[in-house]
């Protein structure tokens, strides 16, 4: 059992949440309640890691993440190390294939919530940002628990994009995925099949606490 | 208990060409409630949300109680937040995670929050939902909902109360006991009082005076029954689905005798003495059926001298206790005058399908409008 890379897997998974979920609030409002031109595009492009096969995608990031691309070469001068096959780059990647699972739950949500409801709250003397902690995050709740829970579940699982951007190194970007992988091809059926069990627990867990957190909801209108 | 809101009177222009044009003035003193009708598209929601800060007409200007609250030659537009109104919404649009007071506690962050619980409490009572503070909307019943969502109006301290459409989600027997309660409750409100509605007998029941809007301009406002007798034109009779509106034309005045004489395919016929309207000129009639009156076959009968014309029954048909009898005009183009009678006097009358019968058109009764 390789502790070292489930732990980086679970960091990966938090730090990806983290940071996800407070850009999904910020994109999914709009989508959720503006229309504007090029919206569709922009929702495509969102759901496009869904159908992308994890290897172009992950090709496509390392070439955009690379030393020798503009974003590669800037981080390089002011971090003082590559992008690709760190922690760092790993994560950045993990935040561009989870974006429809981090983003289109909570857009579903904000939709959810009548237009009448938000503006309730603004004739009963709500500010903007009253409204959006008082009524619009506790009606929009479960869509955020959704998209973390399976923003988080997604990253555990995750194998091509991870292979192609972080690699295998342990520690830095060798994640619990890329570990079964490697215990496979050392014909060390033990730890895999052992750490296959983990992650099969854990993608479980976190699965069915988004379909009973689903289920428990109430009607979200009388 | 503290005293209910109480605020001055609202002022109204708006205009604008598009999405939904508008071209509406509109007065509502303190106190007093305010129908606005008109057909589904005649702009009804549009101003009230115009009024609750939700719409931004591209022209306009709304006081409420001395405050200025909108104003586009001076750039003013005052967020909804910052206009205290109480609204309704038609379908009361409650915020589903909190309970009934809490609904109602949330449009009070202007009352310091120990006083919140019992301010809140009293609204409840008043809207008689004591009891019920701690449900959520999706455990009320209809009725019970929009008397929440009053609450919550009321919960502001506006300055002005609007409601859109709060009967029309509810059965009839609970939409008769709401129109009671508020008709009981606006006694005890000082402010003024905004009722959206497309049912004309509703507005009738329960507004000081209606506002006739048609594709968003305001035609006419008046009392209702000023309203239902004297329509400005024949659009609003239309609107308000008066029957016996007719054309005509104006024959001359006879001012001796306070009398207009107008001809009316063939007929001529005595009216109230209207010397703005020049002779010669066309102009559209009405008569409210009930001043349409039988002549009795026996013996002669009130105002048998007033306007007589006959005719032949085509339709009856008996509503319970009145009776709508309508009649085809002898010499006329197939007009059809509508009368209600007391079923026991059309029975007695010998009245049914195919009789031929006398009627007068009581003269006061006859409302002459310009055709435009």
């Amino acid at each position: 059992m390789d502790w070292s890379a489930l732990i980086l897997s679970l960091q990966l998974a938090g730090c990806t949440v983290a940071v996800l979920i407070p850009l999904g609030i910020l994109a999914a409002r709009p989508l959720a309640w503006r229309r504007f031109t090029g919206k569709g595009l922009i929702e495509a492009l969102i759901a496009l890691p869904l159908v992308l096969p994890p290897t172009v995608l992950g090709y496509y990031l390392l070439v955009a993440l690379g030393g020798n691309s503009p974003l590669g070469e800037i981080y390089e001068k002011l971090v003082g190390r590559p992008l690709v096959f760190t922690f760092e780059g790993l994560l950045l990647a993990s935040i561009v294939f989870n974006v429809p699972f981090g983003i289109q739950p909570i857009q579903r949500a904000f939709e959810a919530i009548r237009p009448a409801v938000r503006e309730a709250a603004w004739c009963s003397g709500m500010s903007t940002w009253r409204t959006f902690w008082r009524v619009e995050l506790p009606l929009a709740w479960p869509g955020l628990v959704s998209a973390a829970v399976l923003t988080f579940a997604h990253t555990l699982g995750e194998f091509g994009v991870v292979l192609m951007v972080g690699g295998n190194i342990p520690g830095e970007t060798k994640t619990i995925a890329i570990a079964i992988y490697d215990r496979v091809q050392a014909f060390d059926t033990d730890a895999a099949g052992l750490m296959s069990g983990v992650l099969l627990g854990l993608s479980f867990l976190a699965i069915g606490s988004v379909y009973i957190l689903a289920n428990r909801r109430p009607a979200p209108h009388a | 208990m503290r005293d209910l809101p109480s605020g001055a009177a609202l002022s109204i222009r708006v205009a604008q060409d598009a999405p939904i044009p508008l071209d509406a003035r509109i007065e509502c003193a303190a106190g007093e409630l305010l129908a606005l009708v008109g057909p589904s598209g005649s702009g009804k929601t549009t101003i009230l949300r115009c009024i609750a800060g939700l719409v931004h007409p591209s022209d306009g200007r709304i006081v409420c109680g001395g405050e200025t609250w909108l104003d586009t030659s001076r750039n003013l537009y005052l967020p909804p937040q910052r206009r205290t109104v109480g609204i309704v919404f038609q379908d009361y649009a409650l915020f589903p995670h909190m309970t009934a007071i809490e609904n109602v506690m949330a449009a009070m962050s202007h009352v310091p929050a120990a006083m919140r619980v019992k301010r809140a409490q009293e609204l409840l009572a008043l809207v008689h939902l004591s009891g019920l503070e701690d449900r959520r909307p999706a455990q009320l019943s209809g009725g019970q909902q929009q008397r929440v969502a009053l609450a919550r109006a009321l919960a502001r301290d506006p300055n002005v109360l609007l409601l859109d459409e709060p009967f029309s989600a509810v059965d009839q027997v609970t939409r008769r006991r709401l129109q009671r309660e508020l008709a009981l409750l606006r006694r005890a409100i000082r402010v003024p009082i905004i009722l959206v509605t497309h049912d004309l007998e509703e507005a009738a029941l329960l507004a000081d005076r209606m506002c006739i809007l048609h594709h968003g301009r305001t035609l006419q406002t008046a009392p209702p029954a000023e309203l239902l007798a004297r329509p400005a034109s024949p659009l609003v009779a239309r609107l308000l689905d008066l029957r016996n509106v007719f054309d005509g034309r104006i024959e001359r005045h006879a001012p001796e005798t306070g009398t207009t004489w107008i001809t009316w395919q063939g007929h001529m016929l005595e009216t109230p003495y209207r010397p703005e309207l020049g002779e010669g000129t066309s102009v559209s009639w009405m008569i409210p059926a009930a001043s349409v009156v039988l002549h009795r076959r026996d013996r002669p009968s009130r105002g048998e001298r007033e306007n007589p014309v006959a005719g032949t029954v085509v339709e009856m048909f008996a509503l319970g206790e009145t009776a709508t009898v309508l009649i085809r005009v002898d010499g006329t183009d197939d007009a059809v005058l509508s009368l209600s009678v007391p079923t026991h006097v059309a029975r007695r009358n010998g009245l049914d399908i195919g009789i031929p019968v006398r009627v007068s058109l009581l003269k006061d009764a006859i409302h002459l409008m310009p055709q435009s």
